[in-house]
C-alpha cells in the first residue's frame, strides 16, 4: 500500500511544526525562569517582604533545578494550567479562551480586507508599471509600512468619531445597551447574523469597522508589495513569452500563466504578514479598548501580572504556528513541484 | 515586452563608479524622491544631535497655567496636560528614538551577518543549528516576542534595544545566508581558493562585500521597522517611562485626549514618528532602485 | 524570386528606450522567407538577430518599438494590424521556439494543458476534443507514451524533452512559419541533433517555412537553405547557403567563417592574419598521475549513492595538452574539481609533481606549497570574477596570497607584475582599473587567464574556457592559450563538450561518459577512427561547415 506523495509531504509538514512548538515552549519557559527578573517578586506583588517572597518561590517550585522546573512547566501546559492571574484572580486559560474570539474576529476581518484590496492592487500595478495605479500602489505600500498602527487608529477615531460622528466611541465590540448575541462561534458578527438580529449585527459591524481598517492598512502594504513584485517577475519570465508567442489572450496569460505562478511566493509571505498582524493587533486593541487577548496582555503588563503575560505570549505563538501550518499545507497542495520529485 | 535587451544595450547599464562622493550625488540627484528622503534624513540627524539646544522650552518644565493649549505662536505644537511644550518634547525625543533603533539595528546587523555568513558558507551542522534557532525566533509573532522579552527581562531602555535587535536578527541572518550560499560555488570563489585564500578570508573579503548592497537596503527598511517597534513597546507602557520625552509615550498620553478633541497632543509626536519611518523607507526604496531598477517596488 | 515570399521584412529598424536615450538595436534590416524555405539568421552576440525576429511577432520588450520599415506576412502588414489581429496570428500562422526550453514552459501547469490552451485559444478545439489533439501533438514530436506525459510537469522532463514540448506547442496549430531562436543552445550535441532533425522533418512534412536564429555557422550550414549574416544590427550578407560558404562576399562573413573551428583547419588558420605556429613542446616526464579516482555523492533520502566519477586513471605529461571530452553529467567537471583540490575524492590517488595531493583535504590545500602550481581557467568569465573587484585586484590576489617576491614588495612592484601579466594576455593595461561589468566577454576571459598564470603554474585546467564567448573571440583566446603554454612551459588539461575545439589545442583526448573514460588516444586517431560507438555518435552529431568553406587564402 503506497501513500500518495502529497499526503506524505503534508504529513511531513505537520511533523515539521513539532520543533517549532518545542522551541516555543522552551523560550516561554526561559523567559520566566532564566532571565534576570525574579518571577517570585512579580508574583508576590510590590508590597511583599523577603519571607513571603521565599515562601512563594518555594510554592512555585522556583527553588528546584531548571530541568525539574521545566518538566513541571510542560506538565502544567499539558493539563491546560497556565496559572492564575493575580489581577483578576481567574485562571489565565479561562480568560484567554473567553477573549480569544474577539482578537480572532478583528484579525481575520482585517486580513480579509487587506488581501481583498492588496492582491488586485498589486496585480494591476504590475501590469502597467509606472502607470497611475502603480504610483498609487507604491504610495499605499510606503504609507502602510510607515504609519504606526496606534497612530492610524487614533487618527481614524478623531476623524470618524470626534469630527464626523459616523463611528461609535472606540470602546469595545458593542454598544453598552446591546447584549452580545448568543455564543456560537464567538465571532459577534457571525453569531448576530445567525441569530437573525440585524440591529446587533449593525452595531458589531460599526464597532469592527475602524479597528479592522486600521489593522488592514498596516497588513495591506506587505501583501501588495509582494504581489506586485511576484507578478512583475512572473510576467518577465520566459514562459510568458512562450505564451505570448503562441497567441494566448491577454486575460489567459495574466490569470492562468502569470497570477497562478505569482501567488505561490505571495502565499509564503503571508506567514510574515500574520506575524505583523498579530503584533499590531495588540496596539490596535489598546487604542480601541477591544476586549481581546492583546488588551488583556497590556493590562497585565501594567500590573506585572506575569502569568497572564506568559499565557498571552504562548497563545499568540501557538496561533502563529497554526497559521503557518495552514499556509504550508496550502502551499504544498497547490505547488505541483513539491512532493512529486522522489 | 519580453525580448531580451541586446547585450550592447544592457552593458550600458549602471554608470561607472568614480568614488564615493560622486556616487552619493548620483543617488541623491537621480531620483527626486530619494533626494527628499536624504534631506529628511539630514533633518532627523540634526534634530537628534542638536535637538536639546535648538528647542524653545525645557521639554520637562511643567506649567499648569498653560495646560492643554492648542497650537499658537508661542507654542507651535500646543501644550500637553501638564503645560509642557509639545514642539520641544517632539524634537528632543528624536535622539532617544533614533538611538534605540540605531543601536538595535546595528546589533542585529553585526550578529546576523556573522551567523548568516558562517551558516551559509560552511553549511552542515552550523547551518542546521543556526537555522533551528532562527526558526524558533520566527515562530513567534515578533512584536509579541519583544513584549515577552522586555516584560521578563525588566522594563528598561537597554532591554528594548536587545529585544528589538533580537527580533530583527533573523532577517539579516537569513539574507546574508542566502546571499553567501548562492555564491558559495561561484567561479570567483573557486578562483579565490586557487589563489590561496582560506575559508574565512573568502567569506570576509569575497562573499560578504557582494551581500552588502541588499543588506544596506534591508538596514534602511529595518530602521523604520525598529523605530515603529520601539515606539509600539513604549505605547503599551514598556521601556521608556514618563516624563522622558519619547514619541510612542507621547502618542499614548495624547490618546486619552483624542476623544475630547485635543488632537495636537497625539498628532505631532505621531507625525514625527511617521516622518522618521517614512524617511527610512523612502531611503531604502531609493537604494533599491539604484541597485536593481528591475525590482522596484 | 518569382513567387511572393511568405515573410518579407523591409528596412526594419527597432529602437530601445534606455536610460541613456534611444538605442537602435536593429537598423534597416531586410530579408525574406519563401514558402517551405529554411532561412538561417547568423550573428554574434549583439548583432540584433533575436530582436529582428521578436519584432516580426511584435513581442518586443516594453522599451522596444518598431521605428521604421515594414513586415509583410502572406500579404498582411504585420507592423500595422491591430494587436487583436496580431494575437490571432501568433501561434496560428507564425510560431516561435525559444532557447532554454525548461524556462519557456509554465512550471506549474501540466504540459498537455499548455498545448490545449493554444488549441482552444485559436478555436481549433473545444475543451472536449482538446485532450485528444494535445496527445496527438505530443506524439507528433516523438514523445513516447504521450497519454502519460500529458499530465507531466516541465520539471519532470529532460531538457531535450522540454524542447520537444515547446515545439509541440508551437506547431499545434500547424503554422506556416516557425521562428526558432537558438533552439539547441545549452543542449548536448547528441540532443541538439535529435531536436534539429525533428524540426526539419516536421517542417518538410508540413511544407512549413523556418527561420533559424543561431550563433553557430556549422548548425546553419547543416540545416538552412539560405543564410542571412548580421553584424551590429545590420544585415551584411544574404545569399543561398552554398554560396555563403563557397564564396563569402562580406569581410565579416569571411572572418566569421575563418574563426569557426572545422575539421581541416589548424589553430592558426582561425586567425584573420597568418601567424607562425607556436613552438612545439616534446612531452616530458609525468606531471599529473590520476589512479582509480572515485567520487561518490550520497543519495538523497536513502537512495543508493551516486558515482559521479567511477575509478578513472590517466596521466598528464610535462608540456602536454590533454583533452577531456564529454556531455553534461558525464563527470568531467567533478574530475577537474578533484584535481584542482576544490573537492575531496572518495578514493583513489592524485599525484602531482611527484607528491600525493589527493589526500590533502580541499579545505586545507590553500596553504599547500603546490597550490600555486595547480591553477584553473573557468568556464564563465563573468561568474569567475568578483563583481566588486577591479581587474587589477583580481589578478593581484594570487600574488598577494601566495606570490614570492611580489608579496612583500609593495604596491609598485605588485602593479608592475600585474601589468606585465596583462600585457602577456593581451589586455590593455589601462583596463586594469575597471570592474568586470565594464569589460567585454573577451577582456574578462583575459583577466581570468592572467590570474591563472600569475603564479607560474605547472598545470592549468581549462574548463570550457571559450564556451561563453563568440567564435571570433574564441579563436583569439584559443591561440593565446596555445602561445602561453609554449612560452611558459605549462601543461593543460582541457575540459570541453566540443571535440572540434579540443582537437585544436590537444595532443591527446579522453572521452568520458557516465563517470568512466570510454576512449583515450591521439587526437587524430580519435577523430578519424574512433573505436567506441559513443565517440562516433558524438562526432556525427557535430554540425560541420561544408568542406569548401573558408579557403585558406580567404583574405
Amino acid at each position: 500500500m503506497t501513500v500518495p506523495p502529497k499526503v506524505r509531504l503534508a504529513g511531513r509538514r505537520l511533523l515539521q511544526a513539532v520543533p517549532a512548538l518545542l522551541g516555543i515552549i522552551i523560550i516561554t519557559f526561559l523567559l520566566t525562569r532564566a532571565l534576570p527578573g525574579d518571577p517570585a517578586v512579580y508574583f508576590a506583588g510590590p508590597a511583599a517582604d523577603a519571607a513571603s517572597i521565599a515562601e512563594i518561590r518555594h510554592r512555585l517550585g522556583l527553588d528546584r533545578s531548571l530541568p525539574e522546573q521545566f518538566l513541571t512547566y510542560v506538565g502544567d501546559l499539558a493539563t491546560g494550567n497556565l496559572g492564575t492571574s493575580i489581577s483578576t484572580g481567574q485562571p489565565v486559560l479561562q480568560e484567554i479562551i473567553t477573549r480569544l474570539p474577539a482578537s480572532l474576529e478583528l484579525t481575520l476581518a482585517a486580513l480579509l480586507i487587506a488581501v481583498g484590496v492588496a492582491v488586485p492592487l498589486g496585480v494591476l500595478a504590475a501590469t502597467r508599471p509606472d502607470g497611475w495605479v502603480d504610483h498609487a500602489c507604491r504610495f499605499v505600500v510606503t504609507a502602510g509600512v510607515s504609519l504606526p498602527t496606534f497612530f492610524t487608529g487614533l487618527a481614524l477615531v478623531y476623524v470618524f468619531y470626534y469630527l464626523a460622528g459616523w463611528a461609535p466611541a472606540p470602546m469595545g465590540r458593542l454598544d453598552i445597551i446591546s447584549l452580545p448575541p448568543e455564543h456560537v462561534t464567538g465571532f459577534y458578527l457571525i453569531d448576530a447574523l445567525l441569530a437573525g438580529d440585524v440591529a446587533v449585527a449593525r452595531s458589531v459591524l460599526a464597532h469592527l469597522a475602524l479597528p479592522a481598517l486600521t489593522l488592514a492598512l498596516f497588513t495591506l502594504a506587505p501583501i501588495a508589495r509582494m504581489t506586485r513584485a511576484a507578478m512583475l517577475q512572473a510576467l518577465g519570465s520566459e514562459f510568458i513569452r512562450t505564451a505570448r508567442a503562441a497567441g494566448l489572450s491577454r486575460r489567459r496569460i495574466l490569470i492562468v500563466y502569470a497570477l497562478r505562478n505569482a501567488l505561490l511566493p505571495v502565499v509564503t509571505t503571508l506567514g510574515m504578514v500574520f506575524s505583523f498582524a498579530l503584533g499590531a493587533n495588540v496596539l490596535v486593541e489598546k487604542v480601541f479598548a477591544w476586549p481581546g487577548i492583546g488588551s488583556y496582555a497590556v493590562e497585565a503588563l501594567v500590573v506585572s501580572d506575569y502569568a497572564a503575560v506568559q499565557g498571552f505570549v504562548l497563545t499568540m505563538a501557538l496561533l502563529f504556528v497554526l497559521l503557518n501550518l495552514v499556509i504550508d499545507l496550502t502551499y504544498t497542495l497547490i505547488d505541483p513541484r513539491l512532493g512529486l520529485e522522489e | 515586452m519580453h525580448a531580451p535587451v541586446p547585450a550592447s544595450i544592457a552593458a550600458a547599464g549602471p554608470a561607472p563608479r568614480y568614488g564615493w562622493l560622486r556616487h552619493l550625488r548620483h543617488v541623491v540627484t537621480g531620483n527626486p524622491v530619494t533626494g527628499v528622503a536624504f534631506a529628511l534624513f539630514l533633518l532627523l540627524v540634526i534634530a537628534a544631535l542638536f535637538g536639546p539646544w535648538l528647542v524653545p522650552y525645557d521639554p520637562l518644565a511643567t506649567n499648569a497655567a498653560a495646560a492643554l493649549q492648542p497650537p499658537s505662536a508661542a507654542h507651535w505644537f500646543g501644550t500637553d496636560q501638564l503645560g509642557r511644550d509639545v514642539l520641544s518634547r517632539v524634537v528632543v525625543a528624536t535622539r532617544l528614538d533614533l538611538a534605540i533603533s540605531v543601536a538595535a539595528v546595528a546589533l542585529a546587523f553585526v550578529a546576523g551577518s556573522v551567523i548568516g555568513g558562517l551558516a551559509g558558507f560552511y553549511g552542515g551542522w552550523i547551518d542546521r543549528v543556526a537555522g533551528r534557532c532562527l526558526d524558533t525566533i520566527m515562530a513567534f509573532p515578533l512584536f509579541v516576542l519583544a513584549m515577552g522579552i522586555v516584560a521578563a527581562a525588566g522594563n528598561t531602555v537597554e532591554n528594548i534595544v536587545y529585544a528589538t535587535a533580537l527580533i530583527n536578527l533573523p532577517f539579516y541572518a537569513r539574507m546574508v545566508r542566502a546571499e553567501v550560499n548562492v555564491r558559495r560555488e561561484a567561479g570567483f570563489v573557486q578562483a579565490a581558493r586557487l589563489s590561496g585564500n582560506g575559508g574565512l578570508r573568502i567569506l570576509a573579503f569575497h562573499l560578504f562585500p557582494n551581500a552588502l548592497p541588499p543588506l544596506m537596503i534591508q538596514v534602511s527598511l529595518n530602521m523604520g521597522w525598529a523605530i515603529l517597534n520601539a515606539a509600539g513597546l513604549s505605547f503599551i507602557g514598556l521601556g521608556v517611562r514618563p516624563p522622558t520625552p519619547e514619541w510612542g509615550i507621547m502618542v499614548a498620553e495624547g490618546a486619552n485626549f483624542i476623544v475630547s478633541g485635543e488632537w495636537w497632543l497625539a498628532l505631532f509626536p505621531g507625525a514625527a514618528l511617521m516622518l522618521a519611518v517614512f524617511t527610512f523607507n523612502l531611503l531604502g526604496d531609493g537604494l533599491r532602485d539604484l541597485v536593481d531598477p528591475q525590482r522596484r517596488t | 524570386m518569382a513567387s511572393v515570399p511568405l515573410l518579407d521584412v523591409r528596412d526594419l529598424t527597432v529602437e530601445f528606450a534606455t536610460r541613456r536615450g534611444t538605442v537602435r538595436a536593429v537598423e534597416r534590416v531586410s530579408f525574406s522567407v519563401a514558402r517551405g524555405e529554411t532561412v538561417g539568421i547568423v550573428g554574434e552576440s549583439g548583432s540584433g538577430k533575436s530582436v529582428s525576429s521578436y519584432a516580426v511577432l511584435r513581442i518586443l520588450d516594453r522599451a522596444g518599438r518598431i521605428a521604421e520599415g515594414s513586415i509583410t506576412f502572406g500579404g498582411v502588414a504585420l507592423d500595422r494590424v491591430p494587436e487583436r489581429t496580431m494575437a490571432e496570428m501568433r501561434g496560428r500562422e507564425i510560431s516561435m521556439v525559444f532557447q532554454n526550453p525548461r524556462a519557456a514552459l509554465n512550471p506549474i501547469r501540466p504540459i498537455g494543458r499548455q498545448i490545449e490552451d493554444v488549441l482552444i485559444e485559436h478555436a481549433l478545439a473545444v475543451p472536449a476534443t482538446a485532450r485528444a489533439m494535445a496527445v496527438e501533438a505530443l506524439r507528433a514530436v516523438r514523445i513516447a507514451r504521450p497519454e502519460e506525459r500529458y499530465h507531466a510537469y516541465p520539471f519532470e522532463l529532460s531538457g531535450g524533452m522540454c524542447q520537444r514540448v515547446v515545439i509541440a506547442i508551437a506547431l499545434a496549430c500547424r503554422p506556416q512559419l516557425l521562428i526558432a531562436d537558438e533552439p539547441t543552445t545549452g543542449l548536448d550535441v547528441t540532443t541538439q541533433k535529435a531536436v534539429m532533425d525533428l524540426m526539419v522533418e516536421l517542417s518538410r512534412e508540413r511544407g512549413m517555412s523556418v527561420v533559424l536564429i543561431t550563433h553557430d555557422l556549422g548548425l546553419a550550414a547543416a540545416y538552412c537553405d539560405r543564410i542571412v549574416v548580421m553584424e551590429k544590427g545590420a544585415v551584411v550578407e544574404n545569399a543561398p547557403a552554398a554560396e555563403v560558404f563557397a564564396a563569402p562576399r562580406h569581410p565579416y562573413t569571411r572572418r566569421l567563417l575563418q574563426a569557426t573551428p572545422r575539421p581541416e583547419a589548424g589553430l592558426r588558420d582561425l586567425l584573420p592574419h597568418p601567424v607562425p605556429p607556436p613552438r612545439p613542446q616534446a612531452p616530458g616526464a609525468p606531471l599529473l598521475e590520476v589512479r582509480d579516482l572515485v567520487k561518490e555523492f550520497r543519495g538523497r533520502n536513502g537512495a543508493a549513492p551516486f558515482r559521479a566519477v567511477d575509478a578513472i586513471s590517466f596521466t598528464v605529461h610535462e608540456g602536454e595538452s590533454l583533452g577531456l571530452v564529454g556531455e553534461s553529467g558525464c563527470g568531467k567537471s567533478t574530475t577537474s574539481a578533484m584535481i584542482m583540490r576544490l573537492l575531496d575524492p572518495t578514493s583513489g590517488s592524485i599525484r602531482f609533481a611527484g607528491q600525493e595531493v589527493g589526500t590533502v583535504p580541499a579545505s586545507r590545500f590553500a596553504r599547500h606549497p603546490l597550490r600555486g602550481k595547480l591553477q584553473m581557467v573557468f568556464q564563465d568569465p563573468t561568474d569567475s570574477l568578483n563583481p566588486r573587484w577591479t581587474a587589477f585586484r583580481s589578478i593581484a590576489d594570487p600574488l598577494l596570497r601566495l606570490g614570492g617576491p611580489e608579496r612583500g614588495a609593495g604596491r609598485g612592484a605588485l602593479r608592475a607584475k600585474a601589468e606585465e601579466l596583462a600585457r602577456r594576455v593581451g589586455l590593455p593595461t589601462d583596463l586594469l582599473d575597471r570592474f568586470p561589468h565594464q569589460l567585454s566577454g573577451g577582456q574578462k576571459a583575459r583577466v581570468g587567464i592572467a590570474r591563472a598564470i600569475a603564479l607560474d603554474p605547472d598545470l592549468v585546467i581549462l574548463d570550457e574556457p571559450t564556451a561563453a564567448l563568440d567564435v571570433s573571440v574564441q579563436a583569439v583566446v584559443l591561440n593565446l592559450l596555445a602561445d602561453l603554454k609554449a612560452e611558459l612551459g605549462m601543461s593543460y588539461l582541457f575540459v570541453s563538450h566540443d571535440l572540434n575545439v579540443v582537437r585544436l589545442v590537444c595532443d591527446r583526448v579522453m572521452v568520458m561518459r557516465g563517470g568512466r573514460i570510454i576512449e583515450e588516444g591521439d587526437t587524430g586517431r580519435i577523430l578519424h577512427a574512433p573505436s567506441d560507438p559513443y565517440t562516433r555518435a558524438l562526432l556525427d552529431a557535430i554540425p560541420h561547415l561544408p568542406a569548401a568553406a573558408a579557403p585558406a587564402g580567404a583574405l
